[in-house]
This record gives C-alpha cells, structure tokens and sequence, in this order.
C-alpha cells in the first residue's frame, strides 16, 4: 500500500507538470459529461417522466453511474495501457517483479483528468440528492455511497476483462466499450427504460443494474426490501469471474518475443 | 488534382486491410444504436404527441449515424498528420510539389470514408431487416435520396475541413488534447450526436441549425429520414455548401500563414 501511495504522487505530481493541459483535459472531459446532462435536460424540457422517473430522479443514476465510472477510470486506467504492454514486450519485464500483476499495471498509469467528470457528477449530485425528493436517512445515505463504491468496482472489474482479452488477441477490443462507455452513457436513465430484456442482462450477466436500477428503487422508497438496498453488494461478485478470466489469461501468456 | 485522388486511393486501400477491427466495431455500434433507440422510445411511450420528430425519423437517424460514424464523427482523430506536425515529418511533407492542405484534407476523407464504407454496408443491411418499429426505412423518395448523396458528400467535406482547423491549431499548442476534446465533444453534441437536434428547445435550436455543426452528421441524417424535406433540404444544402466553402477559405489561408512561420528543428 505505501508503495502505491507513492506511485500516487508520482503520477499527479508527473501530472501537474502541465497545469495548462491538466486543466484543458480535465475541463475537457467536464464539457464531455456536461453535454451528456445537457442531452437528459433537453429530453426533459418535453417530457416529464420516463418510465415513472421524474428529471430529478434520473439525474441521481446519472450522477452515480458517472462517478462510480470516473473513479475506475482514475485507477484503473493501467489496464487501457494493457494491449500496448503486451505488444511491446514491457509485460514481459512486469512478470520477472517480485510483485503482483495487477498491482503494476494499476501503478503504471492514473489519470487525474478524470476528475473532471467526477466534478461534473459531484455538481449533479449535489443538486439532486436534495431535488429528488428522497426522504434521506442514515441508511439511504449508505446505499447511495454503495452504489457509488460497487459501481466503480464493477467498472473496474469490467477494464479488467478488457485487459485479459488482450491476452488472446493483442489488440484491444472495442466491443468492450459497449460496456464501459455505453454503461456510463447509457446509465444516465434507470436501466428499466431499456426494456426487460436487458435489464435482465444487466442484472445476471453484467449486473451493473444491482449498482443503479435496485438501489434507486431503494432510495427512492419505491421498494423497502433489504435485498434492494445490498443489491450493490452482490454486484461485486463480478469481480470475481472478472478476476478468474484474469488469471486464466495470464496462464495462456504467450510472449510476443518483441 | 490526380494527385489528391491517388493520396486519397492509397489511404482508402490501406485502410480497408484493418477487417477484424472493423468487425468488433459493427457489433459495439450495433448494440449502441439499439441501447439508443430504446431510450427515445421510452419516451415515445410517455406521451407521443409532444415527440418533435415522427418516431421511425429518429430511428432511420439513429442508423444513418451509427452506420456512417466514420464519416460524421469529429472525434476520430487522424494520428498520422497530428504525429508529423508534433515529430517533425512534416518537412518531408512541404519539399513535396504538393500542396499540403490538399493532401491533408484527401488523407482524412479516405479515411474516414474506407472506415465507413466496411462498416456501413453490414449496418445497413442488418437494420433494413429489423422488424418494424426498430427497422430503417428507404427514404420517401427517389430525388430525398438523392439529396441524401448529396448532403452526405459535403457534410464529409465539413467535417473534414473542420477537423483540419485542429490540426492547424497544433502548430501553435504542442499538448493538444485538451483543446481537442473540448471542441469535439462541443462539436458532436452540437451536430446531434447525443441528442438530434428537434429535441432541442426552440430558441436555442434556431441559432444552432445555422452553425457549421449542423451541416455534419444532422443535415444528411434528417434528409435520410424525410426530417427534413422539399425546399428545407435544398436550402439546408446551400448552408452546407457555404459552410464547406468557408472553412475550407479559412483552414488554407490559416495553414498558408502558418506553413511560412514553420520552423522544424533537426535531428
């Protein structure tokens, strides 16, 4: 851990070299979710609910999802750098350290930018943990903070996945980002305006829905089941498979020779 | 001009080699038009009378921007010319007899259009035979289609001369990712990527259909759809043409001033 730490400051003191274009990407990457919340705004300007969730409703997925992906990304942003580790041959000096994969490739790369998409979900969150009409109590509270946390652990698990992929076919795939991105884009709504179909997937499969559509239920006092409130929870056994799929790529590792 | 074309041929081959990128790329696109169809049809079921556009419009524009994303999207970035101006091999570029906007320009455009072409075609076929209410349909006529060609070509030709105004701007910022992201992002949303444009409020929607954005991706696509029809798309054309015409004045005049300053250290 203080090893980590320490690699911390050494990316965003890296980081912070360029002030000018740390904040030009950082704001850039505020504008990027701010024209997404622009985008629910205009919808809701014409309609007032969707599927039963008023504007300040959704704005809390949003808002969550957006977070719970700006934080993975800051972390986890190492295994978008895999493929390229992979293909140059830099992986294979990673496996002659006397320490964990994942750990590296986690100290390799953060990218501090992202914060400014935490920004913009931290406005949005501020705004509509208020507008929503919740009745917050301690245990709301704690839900939303566990959306928030297993969110990005699923995310996180998700670039995990990416990254073991890339065992197997070098490149990086872009099929992945129907989940990473997509979840984040599209998570902006309650994932039950999608249909059943694919809130069941999104609940057995890729359960990013245990991280948003439950718990919203939950907070929103539309469902008072303790199931509903740990649903986040559960979602986190995703990084278990994600893990395994991790390890079973790293055992199929052949060098490129490179 | 046979130069343009031959740089234009030999980018378009070149790019068309890249198969199984392509491939995972169909299916994210696929999965991503679907995810983006069942949003407004969400809404649609709300209250379909306050729909600004008839719903089978929105979903022909959603198929037309996930089949043609390579052609519209101004966040593909061409790393080849950001790469030359960054690492200096831009001086092999100007001992060439060739003028250097023009081949930027050509270079871009086959990119974009060999990457669309591979992708569009499956895309395409695939939404022409979803059942109804998800299905693109044909355009509602012969001379619509037409159009459609028409405003397809120039807004390529917007969106290229727009992205070439970035590239420019790189000779004068080295770290250029900031500015980038925020003109794109700014640039997409404003040319209907995350929302089409009738879904804006009306005061704001008046001043952004005149911008250049909505000569990219929003022209062609609501053309495709029967959006926007008749004597709307012939003019909705000519802000095409002028906005073609305007910010390809601009980026040589920029890249004229600019290529005389240049200066390439050695090494």
């Amino acid at each position: 851990m203080g090893l980590y730490m320490k690699f911390f400051s050494m990316h965003l003191k890296s980081q912070m070299q360029y002030k000018t274009s740390f904040y030009f990407t950082a704001l850039g990457q505020f504008l990027a979710s701010f024209t997404v919340f622009l985008g629910i705004y205009f919808m809701f300007s014409i309609f007032e609910e969707v599927e039963g969730f008023a504007f300040s409703e959704v704005l809390l997925s949003f808002a969550v999802m957006l977070m719970a992906f700006s934080l993975a990304e800051m972390f986890g942003r190492g295994f978008d750098l895999f493929p390229r580790m992979l293909g140059n041959g830099q992986f294979d000096r990673a496996l002659v350290r006397p320490r964990s994969i994942i750990f590296q490739t986690l100290a390799m790369q953060m990218d501090f930018t992202r914060l400014g998409r935490a920004a913009q979900a931290l406005i949005v969150l501020i705004y509509a943990i208020p507008a929503s009409g919740v009745h917050w109590s301690p245990d709301r509270f704690f839900t939303l903070f566990l959306m928030i946390v297993c969110g990005s652990l699923i995310f996180f698990a998700l670039f995990m996945i990416y990254a073991a992929f890339s065992f197997f076919t070098v490149e990086g795939l872009e099929f992945m980002n129907i989940f990473t991105d997509g979840g984040v884009q599209f998570g902006r709504y309650p994932f039950s305006i999608y249909g059943e179909g694919i809130l069941r997937f999104l609940t057995f499969v890729i359960p990013l829905a245990l991280v948003q559509y439950y718990p919203l239920l939950y907070l929103l006092g539309r469902e008072d089941s303790l199931l509903y409130m740990f649903a986040p929870l559960m979602g986190t056994i995703f990084l278990l498979p994600a893990y395994g799929f991790f390890r079973f790529g790293l055992s199929q590792y052949k060098s490129t020779g490179s | 001009m046979k130069k343009y074309f031959a740089i234009f041929h030999i980018r378009f081959v070149n790019t068309l080699q890249y198969r199984a990128a392509a491939l995972a790329g169909l299916s994210t696109q696929f999965a991503w038009g679907f995810m983006l169809i069942f949003s407004f049809a969400a809404f649609y079921r709300v209250n379909p009378n306050s729909f600004p556009m008839e719903f089978s419009h929105t979903v022909s524009f959603i198929w037309i921007q996930q089949a043609f994303l390579a052609l519209f999207a101004l966040w593909f970035w061409d790393d080849d010319i950001a790469n030359s101006i960054l690492d200096g091999g831009i001086a092999y570029d100007l001992v060439r007899p060739i003028n250097l906007y023009g081949k930027w320009f050509s270079t871009s455009a086959a990119k974009r259009l060999a990457r669309a072409v591979l992708r569009c075609i499956p895309i395409l076929f695939v939404a022409f035979i979803l059942p109804a209410p998800y299905r693109l349909i044909l355009p509602p006529s012969l001379l619509q289609f037409a159009l459609f060609i028409l405003s397809t070509t120039l807004g390529l030709g917007v969106v290229v001369a727009f992205a070439m105004l970035v590239y420019t701007s790189l000779f004068y910022t080295v770290s250029p990712s900031g500015i980038r992201v925020m003109v794109m992002v700014l640039g997409d949303f404003l040319s209907g990527g995350i929302v089409p444009l009738p879904f804006f409020p009306a005061p704001v929607r008046n001043v952004v259909e005149l911008l250049p954005f909505a000569s990219m991706l929003n022209m062609p696509a609501r053309i495709y759809s029967g959006s926007i029809a008749g004597m709307d798309a012939l003019s909705g054309i000519l802000l095409q043409c002028f906005w073609l015409a305007a910010l390809v004045l601009i980026g040589t005049l920029i890249s004229r001033r600019v290529l005389k300053r240049v200066i390439v250290q050695g090494g």
